[in-house]
């Protein structure tokens, strides 16, 4: 068969909603797509447990704290999951990894910014998680099986966490004065980097057109963003706090909220690595993976030797 | 009196389980990040159950919280060993061993109080316990006998914690009151059992006991080193600087 008719098979298959398995011929183009999304929401999964980690130690209840442990394990889950679904597009986990720490693969941008009081682990949980799971919920019909059931997957955890996240939001809005304080200041400060999870507009979306085509992105960057702020408007009153952003109105016509325009500027230095915990971040991953070489060594230079032993046994 | 020692346990698991929780995002591999943190989730969930059952004979009616966040250190009575910090991979899986031998020789004593409530909460860390000495027992087996540089590392985390060990078996007055009501286990006896299965492991890990024995302890009197003290203030921040509130 030639390139043609494979392309044909291909794109007829996606058109008939069957998932693309491994072992299924796939356009060049399509894997390299793939594997830079998925290994970069892989990374993603990883480098989101420093911002949250940041507070574990200082949660203000054995309760919270466990939840917040709990609830960064399941994102090492997530990065374990990924990973390994990535891996069968024919990339190894070491090499994604060292792309991440060579700062030539990229991470969700969002994860670039500080936690700085107790409330945006709140924040995180709400719209960090709120927004991802946006993007996950499109990402299970994903045209690539193993993504898809990754997907499935990873989406129920999420929605526990962005409720866990909620949650520690509404009894922040009913507490004292200071704590509804550092509520709004975690909102205040989340938002816009939330809002900017979704990417580019659509108009300026370079990936978009030929990831449509092939189904591995079932819903645009402003479609998925435009639902996130529906929803996030309607939760926002059950806490009795202000989402930053004067231009919030509802529009009778389009039947959604409309929104204020969205600092490209800021999204684009952070994307290039000029954020405020860009350097941190990717520091804290590089040293926990050289402070761990040795420990990796040791345990399969005694995996060897077990072997070895049974061996001569 | 039964309070001062449930407190005692609980101190245990809630010092080591904020030890290990500095390391989650920070393992050698996502593999191991997982493990540990679970291990601190079991241990803070055990510490709860003690806390809550502390608090139910509590004079002062104090809560999980306000038992956990708001005594002044020297009412910890967790052992030194627990409060030790993470200084590298090989403190932290040994330290971790050297206490869950010694935590799985107490509960499953425990697991015979004559407290049914003690009993009962030692029944179902028990289950834990195992799970964490079989994962540290492995690492300290294949960092001890892995490479040179492992070898060393482990033969150095030893030597720097061997000293605290003997803490575990020195019974207090309360202790021993309890003992004869037949509620708590006699630390003592459990001594020649916990050594001879940490002798066994060490050997197959090729470590050696370094000389000059046990002779660091005061955790179970109050008196820590030095590292307890910053551990608490981190802990102990948000219920400090904002008392009394609902999170
Ligand atoms: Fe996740
Ligand atoms: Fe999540």
């Amino acid at each position: 068969m030639d390139e043609k008719e494979l392309l044909n098979r291909f794109q007829a298959q996606i058109d008939a909603e069957i998932k693309i398995e491994p072992k299924d011929w796939m356009p060049d183009a399509y894997r390299q797509t793939l594997i830079r999304q998925m290994s970069q929401h892989a990374h993603s999964e990883i480098v989101g447990m420093l911002p949250e980690g940041n507070w574990v130690t200082r949660a203000p209840t054995l309760k919270r704290k466990a939840i917040l442990l709990a609830k960064i394990q399941d994102e090492a889950g997530h990065g374990l999951y990924l990973y390994s679904a990535t891996e069968t597009l024919g990339i190894s986990r070491q090499e994604m990894i060292d792309a991440l720490h060579e700062g030539r693969a990229k991470y969700s941008s969002v994860f670039n910014y500080p936690t700085l009081n107790w409330a945006d682990i709140g924040a995180i949980g709400w719209l960090v998680d709120g927004a991802a799971i946006m993007n996950q919920v499109a990402l299970m019909r994903t045209s690539y099986g193993p993504y898809s059931r990754a997907m499935i997957r990873i989406c129920k955890e999420e929605s526990f966490h962005q409720r866990q996240g909620f949650d520690i939001l509404y009894t922040l809005s009913r507490g004292s004065d200071e704590q509804k304080a550092m509520a709004q200041d975690a909102l205040n400060r989340w938002w816009w980097p939330s809002m900017m999870m979704f990417g580019p507009h659509d108009s300026e979306s370079t990936h978009s057109q030929q990831s449509t085509k092939w189904k591995i992105k079932r819903k645009s960057n402003d479609e998925l963003r435009q639902d996130f702020v529906d929803n996030s408007v309607q939760q926002v009153k059950v806490l009795g706090l202000t989402l930053p952003d004067p231009d919030l109105k509802w529009n009778e016509e389009r039947q959604h909220y409309d929104y204020g325009p969205i600092d490209w500027e800021e999204f684009w230095a952070v994307v290039k690595g000029r954020g405020p915990c860009n350097r941190e971040r990717i520091a804290a991953r590089k040293k926990a993976y050289d402070d761990g070489e040795w420990v990796r060594e040791a345990a399969l230079a005694y995996a060897k030797k077990k072997k070895a032993k049974e061996v001569l046994a | 009196m039964l309070f001062e020692y449930i407190l005692q346990l609980a101190d245990n698991q809630l010092i080591l389980a904020q030890r290990l929780s500095e390391l989650c995002g920070h393992g050698p591999a996502l593999e191991q990040d997982i493990a540990i943190t679970n291990i601190s989730l079991d241990l803070i969930g055990q510490s709860r159950l003690l806390f809550q059952y502390a608090g139910k004979l509590d004079e002062q009616h104090r809560n999980e919280d306000q038992l956990a966040f708001l005594r002044p250190e020297k009412e910890y009575r967790n052992l030194l060993l627990v409060e030790q910090p993470n200084r590298d991979f090989a403190h932290v899986v040994l330290r971790q061993y050297l206490f869950d031998e010694f935590n799985f020789l107490n509960y499953s004593g425990l697991t015979n109080s004559k407290d049914e409530e003690l009993a009962a909460i030692a029944t179902k860390s028990l289950m834990e316990v195992k799970y964490h000495l079989r994962f540290s027992k492995n690492w300290v087996l294949r960092l001890g006998d892995g490479t040179a540089i492992s070898h060393r590392k482990m033969q150095d985390a030893l030597n720097n914690l061997w000293m605290y060990a003997g803490e575990m078996f020195e019974k207090t007055a309360i202790e021993r009151d309890l003992v004869k009501a037949g509620i708590a286990v006699d630390v003592e006896q459990l001594m020649p059992t916990w050594k001879e299965s940490v002798m066994s492991t060490l050997k197959e890990a090729t470590l050696n006991i370094p000389e000059g024995g046990w002779y660091q302890s005061g955790g179970k009197k109050g008196v820590h080193s030095e590292h307890l003290g910053h551990l608490l203030a981190e802990m102990q921040f948000m219920q400090r600087a904002y008392p009394n509130l609902t999170w």
